[in-house]
């Protein structure tokens, strides 16, 4: 019997490699190079299930195929785009153009194919930072966003203010004057959903003006200090839910619910990605108000008397490694990023450094708002921030440590913005001795 | 696979045929050795499938897991490096690991509760009441919902100027706490979803037992004169020991691996995250595979041997109720 066994599993496992090794067949061929001819099946995977949804794929499917009608293009799109993604990384089935899930630079080798020299892209592209590594590019962003506050424009007016805050203090007051004479929160957390807490991490940098603020801190042993801009980007939120400027029951937020509330007035600001606006936008039309309540500023904060506001990348796109028409999914890239119009409907900033900023950041320039990217980390440490990070279990680009924060703030744990913030220097600044030699 | 299962189910039916033409065979016997061989075969063969698959789903991942747990693998990454016991090392030093486990003994303690109205329900429902069946519908059917949707429901129960908000101001209540908000409450809360959850599978495990028990001990009960509280205490508590015995083991375990409701209803904040919510986070959030591994294997040995000293100190005793 233990014979018959050990036969049945190795002929599962046979038919197993038999079956991994059909579908990888190709991928090396030598003509394949995202230079080749351009033909043949193409699958793109997409996070917009959205856009698949309502039909815009269709008709960016439809244009493309006319332009090249020997490819024949078929979209997916996955909801937990994240964390299917993640999976079918080890498979070697995962699509030929795809938006490249977190992960470290020096992995993209393992997954993608290489497009060509960063320094070639610097001229016609932005963000280029973050999918770069070695000077090798591997993925382009599909579109960017501005950081900031989305405001409602009703709400501030109504509560008597009529100059956009420029630093933490003259923002407390604004939202204490909403608080005061209106109805609304004055800024809502989305503490539940959690991931909307992370937000105003983007605007690092911007506090200071300093492009080089993510690579510092990941060798500061002490961030949490005055002065920094994680101290800045924490201490907002944390006054504010100290003050009682938050929603009363942090636990039972609810993010399709905050799009209404803050379209319809029964919120004042929220801290999130420029990407947002046009689905406030949206909700604001769906709910009989004005699309144009929905405002956008800079950070509450300036350096030297100038306001600046982080531009990055949104997903990147890249090119799967055991693709087996490269030129095709590369030919997809470039004309998604210039011809088909995908920012502009989004109102993202376009990845093409030609084009000008969307209609919605207008409000950028009548402030004088400067935009500013980020650097990209020097060679050999392009993952040590979120290494960093990950060692400590101080979750930068997570939830965690922050509803950790608005806990202590609203009285519902022990400590106070100090003892949280020497914590968290202890805890960074241990994780930093031990990675950052 | 279905080959080699195809051979042998064909000399079968070529057996049963001759056997029932009534005529026994009487061939040489080394073909009869051969036939015989795959007819004792044939059991093995229905087993195969199930276990092939309970093997691939189940014992290959688990193995899977006690091999990530020695590596530092970021759940991503092609290669994974051996680590030794690094991982295990951690999880016994950092003391942020293991404290959420007191987050535990909120559920320890209601499960005490859900048992008591289980065996109260259990005890009314199996002497006849009227409705008796609509009853015991009533008190299963949460069970039956899933997880997910519970705690959707009961994130709207608890909402401020939700649902129990409003009842309790019908008798005057007009200062409610903020169920998940407050921390001294939240975990009472969710834990008070789970009984609401659980009790129903108790309740059925109390009343399959209680409707076991002979029919004749409660009449021979009755003509002695013993009261429902005096049949109760000697006919009905010695008569499901056992069936509270593995009750008890059931909630040890499941209070140490609670997940879904505090997941759904808080994702683990203010407070109320367990040592399962806080391994999704090792892995996925802190993107720390072998370290979630080693926390996953270290709940299961820590489930096991609870159950082990559970079995221990009460070791199963034959009931005799004659």
């Amino acid at each position: 019997m233990a014979k018959k066994a050990s036969a049945g599993i190795a002929l599962l496992a046979l038919a197993g490699l038999a079956l991994s090794g059909c579908s990888a067949r190709g991928a090396d061929a030598a003509d394949n190079t995202i230079d080749g001819e351009v033909k043949g099946d193409l699958k793109v995977i997409t996070w917009r299930t959205d856009l698949v949804e309502d039909g815009t794929f269709d008709d960016y499917v439809a244009e493309f195929e006319k332009l090249y009608p020997d490819v024949k293009v078929s979209v997916e799109g996955i909801t937990d785009y994240e964390g299917e993604m993640k999976t079918r990384l080890s498979s070697t089935n995962y699509g030929d153009v795809i938006g490249i899930p977190t992960m470290q630079p020096s992995q993209f080798e393992q997954f993608l194919e290489p497009l060509g020299e960063k320094s070639d892209f610097e001229d016609t592209y932005r963000f280029l930072n973050t999918h770069s590594y070695e000077g090798t590019q591997y993925g382009l962003a599909v579109g960017g966003n501005a950081n900031g506050v989305l405001y409602n424009t009703r709400v501030f007016e109504e509560a008597g203010v009529t100059e956009l805050p420029t630093t933490e203090a003259e923002f407390l007051d604004a939202l204490q004057a909403i608080k005061d004479e209106t109805d609304a929160i004055p800024l809502y957390t989305n503490y539940k959903e959690g991931w909307p807490l992370t937000q105003a991490f983007s605007n690092l940098g911007s506090v200071t003006n300093d492009p080089d603020a993510g690579i510092h801190m990941a060798k500061d042993p002490a961030p949490w200090t005055k002065g920094t801009d994680v101290y800045a980007i924490d201490s907002l939120l944390y006054d504010a839910v100290a003050a009682g400027l938050t929603e009363e029951d942090p636990l039972t937020t609810n993010w399709e619910q905050s799009k209404v509330d803050i379209a319809t007035g029964k919120i004042g600001a929220m801290t999130l990605g420029s990407w947002a606006i046009s689905q406030m936008q949206a909700a604001a039309e769906e709910n009989g108000a004005s699309a144009d309540d929905i405002g956008y500023m800079a950070f509450p904060a300036e350096a030297d008397g100038t306001q600046y506001a982080v531009i990055g990348g949104d997903y990147n796109l890249g090119i799967s490694k055991h693709s087996k028409s490269k030129a095709a999914a590369w030919a997809w890239i470039q004309w998604f990023l210039q011809d088909s119009g995908f920012t502009q409907d989004q109102g993202m900033i376009s990845t093409v450094a030609a084009e000008e900023l969307p209609a919605n950041l207008a409000g950028f320039d009548e402030a004088g708002v400067e935009l500013m990217e980020t650097n990209p980390a020097p060679a050999g440490e392009e993952s040590l921030l979120s290494d960093v990070s990950n060692d400590s279990q101080i979750d930068l680009w997570g939830p965690i440590y922050r509803q950790k924060l608005v806990d202590i703030a609203r009285g519902a744990a022990d400590g106070d913005k100090e003892s949280y913030f020497a914590e968290l220097n202890e805890r960074w600044g241990a994780s930093v001795e031990k990675l950052a030699q | 696979m279905a080959i080699t299962a195809s051979g042998p189910a064909a000399a079968d039916t070529v057996a049963v045929v001759t056997a029932t033409e009534g005529r026994p065979a009487r061939r040489p016997s080394g073909a009869g050795l051969r036939r015989r061989f795959p007819g004792r075969l044939t059991p093995y063969l229905f087993l195969a499938a199930a276990v092939g698959l309970l093997l691939l789903l189940t014992y290959w991942p688990a193995a899977n897991l006690f091999y990530y747990s020695f590596t530092d693998w970021d759940g991503l990454d092609q290669t994974k490096n051996l680590v030794g016991f690094d991982n295990y090392v951690q999880v016994f030093t950092d003391p942020r690991i293991f404290s959420v486990f007191g987050v535990s003994l909120y559920y320890f303690a209601a499960s005490f509760v859900q048992m008591g109205l289980a065996l109260y329900f259990a005890t009314i429902l199996s002497f006849s009441t009227r409705f008796q069946n609509l009853f015991r519908g009533i008190l299963f059917f949460p069970y039956l919902i899933n997880g997910v949707a519970i705690g959707f429901v009961f994130l709207y129960l608890f909402q401020p100027g939700g649902t129990l908000d409003t009842v309790l101001s019908w008798f005057g209540v007009t200062d409610p706490p903020q169920w998940l908000g407050d921390p001294d409450i939240a975990n009472w809360s969710l834990a008070g979803t789970s009984v609401w959850r659980y009790m129903g599978m108790n309740f059925v495990l109390f009343l399959g037992a209680i409707q076991s028990l002979p029919g004749e001990l409660y009449e021979a009960a009755e003509l002695d004169g013993a009261s429902r509280w005096q049949q109760f205490w000697a006919i009905v508590v010695p008569g499901i020991r056992r069936v509270i015995g593995l009750s008890f083991i059931l909630a040890i375990a499941g209070s140490l691996s609670v997940f879904e409701i505090p997941f759904i209803m808080t994702g683990g904040a203010n407070g109320t995250s367990t040592f399962v919510i806080q391994t999704i986070q090792t892995a996925f959030n802190f993107r720390q595979v072998g370290l979630a591994s080693a926390m996953a294997v270290v709940l299961l040995i820590i489930v096991l041997l609870v159950t082990w000293l559970q079995r221990r100190l009460f070791p199963d005793e034959k009931v005799d109720l004659t």
